[in-house]
């Protein structure tokens, strides 16, 4: 019996295997409370992503509420083209010529937290490698053969990719693969949050809620017990 | 003052006797059990769904170019939208639930059986109409997945010889699905189908306090007149309509003593609900897909497209049968056998505690094939998958063929004469 059982778990990794090939992402283990990672991440965001990546559903002055920005100060230093506060946040890139450059529109971000992972995106952007057969002599590990250019290749440097498919340690960059790292997270945080900016609210909102319950659930409970006891 | 108004009122419309028929005086049996908190859990998902969906429809947009934008609109702009559009999303998902387990239920109990088969196909009109009610609901949030799904389902019409392709033109109103399928389905889904369950809802409660309501036991309640002493009948006092005709006993008022024992279920519900909603409102990608948090494109199919959990039994009965007209008679047949249920069974007692082993085995082969066909709607179709599926499949159909041969001489044991619980 034992043996079988030692049989079984030897064999369940297999299982893993068949149930379909999934690319293993890193975690970003970020934190939708820290609200300085998000003021980050939405800076990192209007300076390196807008330009192509709208975030055509998300505005700007619920952006600066949440994240504890003032209206003056937020118009000051995140919005340079001249929009109002209540604007969503987007960009003036023509996307029929946009599909032309790069193969296909760039996607608007604002929920690509909840259609992919900040997990996903967190290894997307540090997962870029040298391919000169690729438009932009880049390719990506965890999107292959992606239309986008590496944009954050001064930040983050040059990797390449060997026969296994490992990447190599990043050369040339501003940052130290910590630093990267951490900025990447940052932006992975700034999605999750465009993703829903209710989250937190939704989740603290929950605790009272579901507390109401329980304390209704003790009262009914006692009410079903006086009344019940006529019934025999 | 007051007492005079309702006087007057009572004259003219009997809504107190109607109060007392359906409610005060109505005579419930009293060894009710957790399966029967499910249809009272039915109706308050109905109401959740149908106040939610009222608001939503206040800031929803249905038009192909805005459709998207308004769900997120809501998300974001409205005051509380985003607990509106979880609580109804979350609804759409538990009403499947509930109803899944009401229905599991009748079958238990056989509360299907003579003189109650009307009042199942009530139900099983209002589990048709609730599948297509959520099948266009779920194109209207316009993402990828509600595109490709809606894509899918309509396909499947298709597969009817002849009228096929005419009949697919016909339901979406173009030729590909596009701005005319949503906003048809809109007004289906916001004002036609609703209509239509909250009468069916209305006639299956009327239909089941006409022929009263069964119980785990099987037994009936309701006794011919002058053939039980006074003191043995239930001491309450009950409706005239149903004590004209009959002795009473083993029961209780259906309010207050089903009000307020269902009232901790409906709690109880609510704490698993909420928690849902508050703390995982996709599902785990099962209530609401990944894929459609991008907006739709006819361009761009997602990886795997999968029905939503729901329906997954049904399309996997679909999927492992190779030819897609028999496939699509598989899966309407998987509905009509269940229409048909009450007449498959032969039987004359009721309730699985006193048929004969082989029900009992044959009813749990059924739920895990069942859940099984549904575990693999939401997987990709490989040849493992299939032949599961083909399986369970087999097990499904293989219920009603069994129940009609066991059935006819089937060896029971004898059915109390009054409830034991």
């Amino acid at each position: 019996m034992k043996k079988f059982i030692v049989a079984v778990l030897a064999m369940l990794p297999m299982l893993v295997i068949a149930a379909g090939p999934s690319l293993e992402l890193d975690k970003a283990n970020n934190d939708l409370t820290d609200k300085a990672s998000l003021k980050r991440g939405f800076e990192a965001y209007i300076n390196n992503c807008l330009a192509c990546h709208e975030l055509k559903y998300q505005r700007y002055n619920r952006t600066f509420a949440d994240l504890g920005i003032s209206d003056a100060d937020g118009a000051a230093n995140y919005m340079h083209t001249g929009e109002k506060v209540g604007d969503h946040i987007t960009n003036t890139m023509p996307a029929k010529e946009a599909a032309k450059w790069f193969g296909s529109t760039p996607p608007d971000l604002t929920l690509e937290a909840r259609f992919r992972s900040p997990d996903w995106i967190y290894t997307y952007l540090r997962s870029f490698y040298v391919d000169e057969s690729r438009p932009f002599g880049v390719n990506n590990k965890v999107f292959k053969d992606v239309g986008m250019p590496h944009v954050l290749q001064n930040l983050q440097g040059i990797r390449t990719i060997d026969e296994h498919g490992n990447l190599s340690e990043a050369t040339g960059g501003s940052m130290t693969a910590e630093e990267y790292d951490e900025f990447a997270r940052d932006l992975a945080n700034f999605l999750e949050y465009t993703g829903e900016p209710n989250k937190l609210e939704r989740e603290s909102m929950g605790y009272w809620v579901i507390g109401f319950l329980f304390i209704l659930l003790f009262f009914s409970y006692l009410l079903k017990k006086e009344y019940w006891r006529d019934v025999h | 003052m007051f007492a005079n108004l309702m006087a007057w009122i009572e004259q003219r419309l009997p809504l107190m006797d109607a109060m007392n028929k359906h409610a005060a005086q109505y005579p419930a049996p009293k060894n009710f059990n957790f399966w029967y908190v499910f249809g009272i859990l039915a109706s308050v998902v109905l109401v959740n769904q149908l106040l939610t969906g009222v608001w939503l429809t206040m800031n929803y947009e249905p038009s192909g170019d805005g459709a998207f934008a308004s769900v997120e609109y809501i998300m974001r702009d409205v005051d509380y939208g985003w607990l509106l559009r979880y609580m109804h999303s979350t609804g759409a998902s538990a009403f499947f639930v509930v109803v899944y387990m009401h229905m599991f239920r009748g079958m238990m109990y056989g509360s299907y059986q003579k003189p109650r088969e009307l009042l199942w196909l009530f139900g099983m009109l209002i589990f048709l109409v609730l599948m297509a009610e959520a099948f266009m609901g779920y194109l209207l949030p316009w993402g990828n997945m509600s595109y490709w799904g809606a894509q899918v389902i309509i396909s499947i019409f298709g597969a009817i010889p002849v009228i096929g392709d005419d009949l697919t033109l016909w339901i979406r109103g173009d030729y590909v699905i596009s701005g005319a399928t949503l906003n048809r389905f809109f007004a289906l889904h916001v004002i036609a189908l609703p209509l239509v369950l909250v009468v069916l809802v209305f006639l299956h409660i009327l239909a089941l306090h006409e022929v009263g309501s069964n119980n785990p036991d099987g037994t009936n309640i309701k006794k011919p007149k002058g053939s039980v002493p006074p003191e043995e009948q239930s001491k309450f006092t009950f409706h005239e309509q149903y004590t004209k005709k009959y002795d009473i006993v083993d029961a209780i008022p259906f309010h207050p003593y089903y009000t307020v024992k269902d009232l901790v279920a409906v709690v109880i519900f609510l704490i698993v609900f909420c928690w849902v909603m508050f703390f995982a409102p996709e599902g785990g990608g099962y209530f609401i897909e990944a894929p459609n948090f991008e907006p739709a494109n006819g361009l761009k199919t997602p990886e795997h497209i999968a029905p939503v959990w729901y329906f997954g039994p049904f399309y996997t009965i679909l999927r492992v049968i190779p030819d897609k007209l028999l496939g699509a008679i598989g899966m309407f047949g998987a509905i009509i056998a269940l229409f048909m249920l009450p007449w498959f069974d032969r039987g004359t007692v009721k309730s699985l505690r006193y048929r004969c082993t082989a029900h009992t085995v044959n009813l749990v082969q059924f739920a895990i094939c069942f859940i099984i066909l549904g575990v693999l709607g939401t997987l990709p179709a490989n040849p493992l998958n299939n032949m599961i599926g083909a399986i369970a499949s087999f097990g499904y159909f293989g219920f009603f063929v069994a129940l009609w041969i066991y059935s006819k001489n089937e060896k029971t044991q004898p059915v109390p004469e009054r409830v034991t619980g």
